[in-house]
């Protein structure tokens, strides 16, 4: 069986140290779609087991009001994945993202332990989803069998700091030394119908480079952005929600298509717009789209 | 006796004050009194100087003796030398059973604490203390009540007579050797003088203390000679970093410019944002946002400010500078650009009984739209408590809270919905300092809340879209977070009151006493 959240809203993932009480006891209000509680860089090595039994009880007493809830484990090089797996399955996480994802075996091997946590504490079967984050040179490449490796993943994401690092060149702000990861993850995901997150901009003085950067990878196709900071949320759900005019000409062209098809005309204009059936899909999605993201009054 | 606000206040507490209970914010409205005045010493001679050199010879000569009231002003905020100074010298000389009538305390008196302690200080009268004080007082260490009193209920207090400051201390930035009083200049600028103002009109002496003796006239004197009897010269008045500093970096904190946008949004969706509206604001992080969101878009709507009135901040400064508001009231300064504001002639000083006394023929606070305030603890009732921490310790201060509060038309007090673990909106507040009556809007991070009897503004709101919910909505949602707190549990003796500013009581605060655990 699917899982029903493989395909949900995801504009905004917030990276959080499972290690901080003040960040992880209320970060839903600030309504990210999807939060991710770290047990990898944010918590140090000495603290590792400090941070699980923080994230175990996190997860099981405060009702997080519909946020995702995703937690990032250690890499699979490292003494603590499984660890971390099985405390956040006890605890009743939705996903786990699997950092330093280079191969499709990595996300096997994740799935292997997630189904083993699933039966150990009585989860159901499937009901932990997956997504990977790919860093280096080798992951960008891999991203399509990456993508294609789980039923249960549903994404990937770029951790631009690790690739640039990879790729001998840095972050400049202006988002060239990101441009071919950006453009190949994202043709890879929409490949394998799964979904695609950018990585996170670090400066957080600087707001107009930030909408910058939002916009281009909302235009590049991107699902969403990790996020440092709960004030950069705002800016991506402006840019990631369909604003009202995008809407009514998507109802429009929905409503019209279908009219236009019953009385057997296939190509007509809306606002003045040539519109053929290859306009429908993505009329669709805006509709589905600003269902999701609680803005869709009309009655599609 | 169960007061306005349900409190109950104990008979004997009624008989030692010859206080009534708190009947509501209008109680006294139209009432007819006949104002108390000083003994005034006349100067007739031509000696020209009113200096003395130190404090101890103006205690001498204002005939210091056991059983006076005192009187301090809080311009210099945290930097304050000026009670410690003072209260060393009575102490020095063997004087007790001293009442200090300050318009606050804080942090910096801390060392007054061991003349409370051996008797040298019996009784305080204060908008609020912090600090050690505090603790004193909650634990019992003052002989006498102490009385909590807002900034206008202070003036009340004096101008009515019910309270009569035998001498004033006024520490001043700037004076002449006649006692002309400015609060600008020197190394203590702090603006103005407001809160002394009253004390420089209705107390028998008065003494100004200043560290930058100027030539006479040190004019325009914000208090003037004619009301001073000696002028004493030190070195130091205060310390100038804690007095006024640079203007507060503007919070990045998202929680706080989340409430700060919720207010913003909730102001401009009121019937009272329209060209020529008033506005006063405090210091808080989550206030100084929501003025410079509040600034945008009165921009682009070409919405003007008639006047902003308190204790000023640079963004309410800016926005006199922008051109953005016709006239600034200014009763304190809380950062450099406020003090540096003061030149600008649409800046105005005025005296706190302008800016709040109950017991005038009408004070600025009765003109305000808008008052954004912040609280402790706001219960179900609208009570607000600024005063008495959640321990039971008081750790606050009245301020212009209950004055603000009760004449603004539209009252917002911003709280986040937990202080740390304690819930901010709960059942019942601790202490009851600003009444229900006197507030409208409560925004919290969680949601925003408007007083039922406010049908008005519940109506004028049913399209703007914030996060509404009721008070009670919050208070369920704190209490399912951290868990409905047991109520601190205080002893049986009374160390002070809480005063409404008409004089009447609105609570008692409690000796405090460990905490026991049901099962021991």
């Amino acid at each position: 069986m699917i899982n029903p959240n493989k395909k949900r809203l995801r504009r905004t993932m917030m990276f959080l140290s499972a290690q901080k009480p003040g960040l992880i006891k209320d970060p839903y209000i600030y309504k990210p779609d999807s939060i991710m509680l770290d047990l990898e860089d944010a918590v140090a090595e000495n603290q590792k087991d400090v941070a699980r039994f923080s994230l175990f009880h996190a997860l099981r007493t405060i009702d997080y009001r519909g946020c995702e809830r995703v937690v990032r484990i250690n890499g699979l090089d490292t003494p603590y994945w499984k660890e971390d797996i099985r405390c956040s399955v006890a605890g009743g996480c939705d996903a786990i993202r699997i950092p330093k994802t280079e191969c499709a075996s990595d996300v096997m091997l994740v799935e292997r332990e997630v189904e083993h946590a699933e039966m150990e504490f009585d989860r159901p079967q499937g009901s932990v989803l997956i997504m990977a984050a790919i860093e280096s040179a080798r992951g960008v490449i891999k991203a399509l069998d990456i993508c294609e490796a789980s039923g249960r993943l549903f994404g990937i994401a770029l951790s631009g700091g690790d690739y640039t690092k990879d790729l001998q060149t840095h972050i400049t702000g202006t988002g060239i030394e990101l441009m071919g990861a950006r453009q190949n993850m994202v043709i890879a995901a929409r490949a394998a119908e799964v979904q695609c997150f950018d990585t996170v901009y670090t400066d957080l003085n600087n707001m107009e480079g930030y909408r910058q950067d939002v916009e281009n990878i909302h235009l590049m196709g991107f699902d969403g952005k990790s996020i440092i900071n709960p004030r950069q949320i705002n800016i991506v759900h402006e840019i990631f929600t369909p604003s009202q005019k995008d809407i009514i000409f998507a109802e429009k062209v929905v409503k019209e298509i279908e009219d236009k098809k019953a009385k057997g005309i296939g190509v007509f204009t809306v606002d003045d717009k040539m519109i053929d059936i290859a306009f429908y899909d993505g009329a669709k999605r805006t509709i589905k789209l600003a269902k999701a993201s609680g803005v869709y009054k009309g009655d599609l | 006796m169960i007061n306005a606000v349900g409190r109950d206040i104990p008979e004997e507490i009624l008989e030692l004050t010859g206080k009534e209970v708190f009947h509501g914010n209008h109680y006294y409205d139209g009432y007819v009194y006949k104002k108390d005045g000083p003994n005034t010493k006349c100067v007739i001679n031509s000696i020209g100087s009113k200096l003395v050199t130190s404090i101890k010879e103006a205690l001498e000569k204002c005939e210091i003796r056991d059983g006076m009231t005192l009187g301090f002003h809080h311009h210099f905020r945290e930097g304050d030398y000026i009670v410690n100074m003072v209260m060393e010298e009575v102490h020095r000389m063997g004087i007790k059973d001293i009442t200090i009538c300050a318009s606050s305390l804080g942090k910096a008196h801390d060392p007054i604490v061991p003349y409370i302690e051996d008797g040298t200080i019996t009784n305080i009268q204060s908008s609020g203390v912090r600090g050690k004080i505090g603790e004193a007082i909650s634990n019992g260490k003052l002989k006498g009540l102490a009385i909590m009193r807002s900034h206008g209920g202070r003036v009340r207090a004096i101008e009515s007579g019910e309270i009569r400051i035998d001498i004033a201390f006024i520490g001043t930035p700037t004076c002449d050797e006649y006692g002309n009083c400015r609060g600008i200049g020197g190394k203590s600028n702090c603006g103005v003088l407001s809160y002394a103002m009253v004390d420089g009109d209705h107390a028998d002496k008065v003494v100004a203390i200043t560290d930058c003796l100027v030539p006479f006239p040190n004019f325009p004197a914000h208090i003037s000679m004619t009301k001073v009897d000696y002028v004493v010269k030190v070195d130091e008045i205060g310390n100038s970093e804690k007095i006024a500093t640079g203007a507060a970096k503007p919070t990045t904190d998202m929680r706080k410019l989340m409430m700060a946008e919720y207010c913003t949004q909730f102001i401009i969706n009121s019937p009272y944002f329209k060209d020529g509206f008033s506005y006063q604001t405090g210091v808080g992080g989550a206030s100084i946002a929501s003025t410079i969101s509040l600034a945008k878009i009165m921009k682009e709507r070409n919405v003007r400010m008639r006047f902003g009135v308190g204790g000023l901040t640079k963004p309410m400064c800016d926005l006199l500078i922008n051109n953005q508001v016709d006239a600034l009231l200014d009763t304190q300064d809380f950062d450099l650009s406020a003090v540096e504001s003061v030149k600008n002639l649409r800046h105005f000083r005025i005296s706190v009984g302008e800016y709040a006394d109950p017991f005038n023929k009408g004070a600025v606070v009765n003109k305000l739209d808008f008052v954004i305030l912040a609280a402790l603890e706001v219960d179900v009732h609208f009570n607000c408590n600024v005063v008495v921490g959640s321990n039971g310790m008081i750790t606050g201060a009245q301020g212009g809270h209950p004055d603000t509060a009760a004449g603004a038309k539209c009252t917002i007090v911003i709280a986040p919905l937990l202080q740390g673990r304690i819930p901010a909106i709960c059942t019942d507040v601790t202490t009851v300092t600003t009444p229900g009556e006197s507030v409208d809007v409560v925004i919290t991070d969680y949601g925003i809340a408007i007083n039922p009897r406010r049908q008005d503004l519940i109506e004028a709101m049913k399209d703007a879209e914030l996060p509404f919910k009721t008070i009670e909505e919050l208070r369920n949602i704190a209490y399912s977070i951290a868990g409905e707190p047991d109520k601190v549990q205080f002893g049986k003796r009374i160390v002070g009151i809480i005063e409404s500013r008409d004089g009447t009581i609105m609570d008692v605060v409690r000796q405090i006493k460990p905490f026991k655990f049901a099962e021991e």
